[in-house]
């Protein structure tokens, strides 16, 4: 490269005014099949590119994100989970030796030690060798430490009851509730502890606002149970019980609409 | 005509070394799929960038409609879900591409761990492409919480909890990302929204920049 005495720039800059011409090297001189990347290897990673932007639109046309209903700070009974990425350490922390008085120890030092070594991995491994079996500390750590992650996302994923999950985070549309009619006060008395003052559910019982059972299936459930639900949890008459699954079959008519 | 502009530019900005160095160079035969089916594990770090520009555009079309705000916050999330024209489409390619940028960038760092292609001359390329990790780790936890639904405020009061427990400092590093030593609500949401959107970002787009000028500069790792 030319420098110092003797240069010529375009007018008081620092650009140089002689210019060489743009032409891409020789390469004959490069070892293998060499290419090109401005056009041809780029188009071969575009092409490689829309692939996966295919696949990726159809996972988000097929699989619409989530979303649970508002955060509720009281909901006392909800089990906080993290994104699937996070399981592992969450797992992690689970355990006797890394939670407790020895959270320190499972929270900060052994995730500490662990993606320190990775971050400092050039530094731990320096052998100029480059092959797997000329590294074979290094690569052991690598693949024990990949195993680990696998397997504590595995153990966290597993003790979940991902429909329960669902079911409970499920958004529940509000329904406007005549609470004079007779029928809520029954429904008040017997059920409202478990499905909600406005049967919008709550931990031990769905939401009934969208129920598509019929007035003697109501009825049935309220007396026999169903499922978790035990028997006997309606105490009333028989009049009483037909007011009741009326009330609810309307609640649900009206959240339909 | 295009070759005039580009001369009339060029006579005056000089772009013609920058343009060898991004587009005018050869790709060797190793790391070329077409000869060695193999080298598509060369493919997960330039995907890892496709998702992230992918992110970072969808991200910017949800903020036209997201209000960080405890009030109304899940209110526009669920509005921009169900009533905006094609923002189901776009919020699910920022979900969906969190975690998709996660596991690209995974297997881009076994590839480059079990090769070996750490070694001198490129450790200080690792090192940021670590950190790289490190700051991708902190958007997925920090835009968890935005959606202001169960999941996300009880997974962030664990998160914050977890990071309660550091030692020395456990209270202060709290009350930064949480605005308040005790309550998780209106501060904490602005706060992860301004991490989330303007701290994190910065961090990934100068960590970024310095991982591909020393790709540039030290090129592509010979064959094993």
């Amino acid at each position: 490269m030319h420098r110092g005495k003797g240069m010529k720039f375009v007018g008081d800059s620092r650009i140089p005014a002689e210019k060489k011409p743009n032409i891409p090297k020789d390469y004959s001189e490069y070892p293998g099949r060499t290419e090109a990347f401005w056009p041809n290897f780029l188009l071969k990673e575009w092409l490689v590119g829309a692939v996966f932007l295919i696949g990726f639109l159809v996972l988000t046309v097929v699989a619409p994100s989530p979303l649970e209903k508002m955060a509720d700070p009281t909901d006392a009974g909800y089990i906080p989970l993290p994104d699937w990425y996070f399981l592992f350490l969450y797992q992690f922390l689970k355990y006797e030796f890394a939670s407790g008085p020895y959270i320190v120890l499972g929270a900060f030092v052994i995730p500490g030690l662990a993606f320190g070594a990775l971050l400092l991995a050039p530094f731990l491994d320096r052998g100029p060798g480059r092959r797997p079996f000329q590294r074979p500390i290094a690569n052991a750590l690598m693949l024990l430490g990949v195993a680990a992650t696998i397997w504590l996302t595995w153990e966290a994923a597993d003790h979940v009851d991902w429909e329960a999950r669902a079911e409970s985070g499920k958004i529940v549309e509000t329904v406007e509730i005549d609470k004079e009619k007779p029928g809520y006060k029954i429904f008040k008395q017997n059920c409202a502890s478990c499905h909600g003052g406005n049967l919008e559910g709550g931990n031990a019982g769905p939401a009934l606002t969208e129920t598509k059972k019929s007035v003697d299936e109501i009825k049935n459930i309220a007396k026999n149970g169903i499922g978790t639900m035990p028997a006997g949890q309606f105490k009333g008459s028989e009049e009483e019980l037909q007011q009741l699954a009326e009330f609810i079959k309307s609640v649900s008519e009206k959240a339909s609409e | 005509m295009l070759q005039k502009l580009y001369d009339w530019v060029d006579e005056r900005v000089d772009i013609t070394p920058l343009w060898r160095d991004i587009a005018d160079h050869e790709v060797p035969e190793h790391v070329n799929p077409a000869h060695h089916f193999s080298a598509f594990v060369y493919c997960f770090g330039g995907l890892t960038f496709f998702i992230t520009v992918i992110q970072v555009l969808s991200g910017m079309f949800l903020t036209m409609y997201y209000v960080p705000d405890i009030e109304n916050a899940w209110k526009s999330v669920k509005y921009l879900q169900m009533q905006v024209a094609y923002g189901q489409i776009v919020r699910g390619m920022h979900h969906w591409g969190a975690s998709l940028v996660i596991v690209m960038m995974f297997l881009h760092t076994l590839r480059v761990f079990f090769q070996g292609a750490y070694k001198k001359p490129r450790e200080l390329n690792w090192v940021v492409g670590v950190l790289i990790f490190f700051v991708m780790l902190g958007l997925g936890f920090t835009g968890y919480l935005l959606p202001w639904d169960n999941k996300a405020f009880f997974a962030t009061q664990v998160g914050l909890q977890i990071a309660e427990q550091t030692p020395l400092i456990g209270t202060e590093l709290k009350t930064l990302l949480a605005g308040d030593p005790k309550i998780i609500g209106a501060q904490t949401l602005t706060r992860f929204f301004a991490i989330h959107v303007f701290f994190l970002p910065a961090a990934l787009f100068g960590l970024m920049g310095a991982h591909f000028v020393m790709i540039r500069k030290q090129g592509i790792s010979g064959p094993l």
